[in-house]
């Protein structure tokens, strides 16, 4: 209990550091993959061709090396200064998209063709289709396993700690320079997730619950 | 498949189709033009930057990191198998004080992220209790801990996937439970489960290069070594390039496989013909499980 206490400000510091990596990274994240599965999607092949090599290469790519490009890669290329943080976050994005891209897409393939055709059989033009039919079946689909893609950024994001940006996974070196307990802290850091990711398990379940109707 | 969306193009949305592809591909281009022009502006593909490739000692340090990395994939992989196969198990059980525990045991270690889990291993438990664990057991149990939690989850919805009459039938002939689980349920859900399994081996593989972070000899770490040499000429680029491409080519070799089983399976009449919501739902976890690095 001293280690957390004494260390009050370290921690909250630090958690702060993870929460803002994971909300910029999570709406980065679905922008970035709700376009892709636009591309995957649509009826312009080259656009598919794109959308598939980007996931299937990403999908593939260790999130660590993706971090790495970017925090020591990307300065040699002397495009703009970012900060460790900045680049973190397109880290993430970019990696985090390609998964928010695979769920989207597959939410939108589960709602049955019948349902769009029947709606463009009653006159509903392309817009109506997708916004009142499509849509809103699909989302169903999409936001409990949605929701479990942003646990894992969340947990992700503590790799960004390995490459200077403050956040909840570097706490250990700055406990072990002031001469705390490494365990108790990192125990701490540990029950912290918890407390983070419970909540959004439970939301998830409840989501999945209340959503999953039979078709 | 993507039928849902719209009907057969005709002749005007033929043409808007083609303006939104040329205007796709003068994007996406111009995006890797300027990115390579970058490279060549910066002299990434100078001689100099590329110097490191012929040395043999480089190739051999790089080719020793390569194994390393799938030592540390090898052993975490068969030991998180085992492990996924006990917590199931354990979870499947009809005795509360053996499915609670195994319960709480998955939930914690698929809550806690996996990088905090191989601190505690390395940095934690090697200082306060003074029991050293070297970095590749700090990294394998890490990923031994986190995967077999996950994989057991897998096992657990390939059984619960079949169909009661299976578990129904194999009782009603007089089989233990035991009996029941080893010779009726097992084998047809590892058939079922195979694809995901091999799908989550390839995030075994991915978080190998977390062992960058703890100072384990992998080949990200040693790209990262090699890249910070001042005598080569710090060829960060060229060398994560390199690594980049032996990393995907990996993983991309291990998800073909995984996308080949899936296909064999899903061609089998006995597995098409389970009920395609608890199918859907075990696939939709796995989703989620491979984002988790």
């Amino acid at each position: 209990m001293t280690v957390l206490l004494d260390n009050l400000g370290l921690f909250g510091q630090a958690f702060l550091g993870t929460i803002k990596l994971f909300v910029v990274a999570a709406i980065g994240s679905l922008i970035g993959g709700t376009i892709l599965a636009a591309m995957r999607v649509s009826p312009v092949p080259i656009l598919r061709t794109f959308g598939a090599v980007y996931v299937n290469t990403v999908r593939n790519t260790p999130l660590t090396l993706v971090l790495l490009l970017f925090a020591f890669a990307y300065p040699r290329l002397e495009i703009a200064d970012l900060s460790f943080f900045t680049r973190a976050c397109l880290g993430l994005i970019v990696y985090t998209s390609a998964f928010v891209c695979e769920v989207v897409r597959s939410g939108i393939n589960t709602v049955p063709v019948g349902q769009a055709e029947a709606s463009r059989a009653l006159g509903f033009t392309f817009n109506q289709t997708l916004s009142s039919i499509v849509l809103p079946q699909a989302v169903r689909a999409v936001v409990p396993p949605l929701t479990n893609i942003e646990i894992a950024l969340l947990k992700n994001t503590t790799i960004a700690a390995g490459f200077s940006v403050i956040e909840a996974g570097g706490i250990y070196s700055t406990l072990a320079e002031r001469g705390y307990s490494v365990l108790v802290g990192l125990l701490w850091v540990a029950l912290g997730f918890l407390i983070l990711v419970i909540p959004l398990t439970l939301l998830q379940r409840r989501l999945d619950q209340r959503w999953s109707v039979a078709r | 498949m993507t039928a849902v969306l719209y009907d057969i193009p005709g002749p005007k949305a033929r043409a808007r189709n083609a303006g939104t592809g040329v205007l796709g591909v003068v994007l996406v281009v111009a995006l890797i033009g300027y990115v390579l022009y970058r490279l060549v502006v910066t002299g990434q593909f100078s001689a100099r930057e590329w110097e490191w490739i012929q040395y043999s000692a480089i190739q051999r340090l790089l080719l020793n990191s390569l194994l390393a990395t799938l030592e540390a994939f090898a052993v975490a992989a068969m030991l998180a198998l085992v492990l996924g196969a006990v917590l199931a198990a354990g979870r499947l059980s009809e005795h509360r004080w053996v499915s609670r525990p195994a319960t709480v045991v998955v939930e914690f270690f698929r809550a806690i992220p996996l990088l905090v889990l191989i601190f505690i291993l390395f940095y934690g438990v090697s200082r306060s209790l003074n029991y050293n664990f070297s970095a590749f057991w700090a990294l394998v149990l890490g990923l031994m801990l986190y995967n077999g939690s996950v994989l057991a989850e897998i096992f657990r919805a390939g059984v619960l996937a079949l169909p009661k009459g299976q578990r129904e039938a194999a009782y009603a002939l007089g089989l233990r439970k035991t009996q029941v689980m080893t010779n009726v349920l097992l084998p047809q859900s590892l058939r079922l489960m195979l694809p995901t399994i091999v799908s989550q081996l390839v995030v075994v593989l991915k978080d190998t290069a977390l062992g960058f972070l703890i100072q384990y000899p992998e080949l990200l770490y040693q790209a990262r070594y090699l890249g910070g040499q001042g005598q080569l000429g710090s060829p960060i680029l060229p060398v994560a390039m390199v690594v980049a491409v032996i990393y995907i080519a990996m993983c991309l070799l291990l998800s073909m496989l995984a996308n080949y089983l899936e296909r064999r399976t899903r061609r089998n009449p006995k597995i098409a013909a389970l009920d395609p919501a608890a199918k859907a739902k075990a696939e939709g976890e796995l989703v989620a499980a491979q984002s988790a690095e």
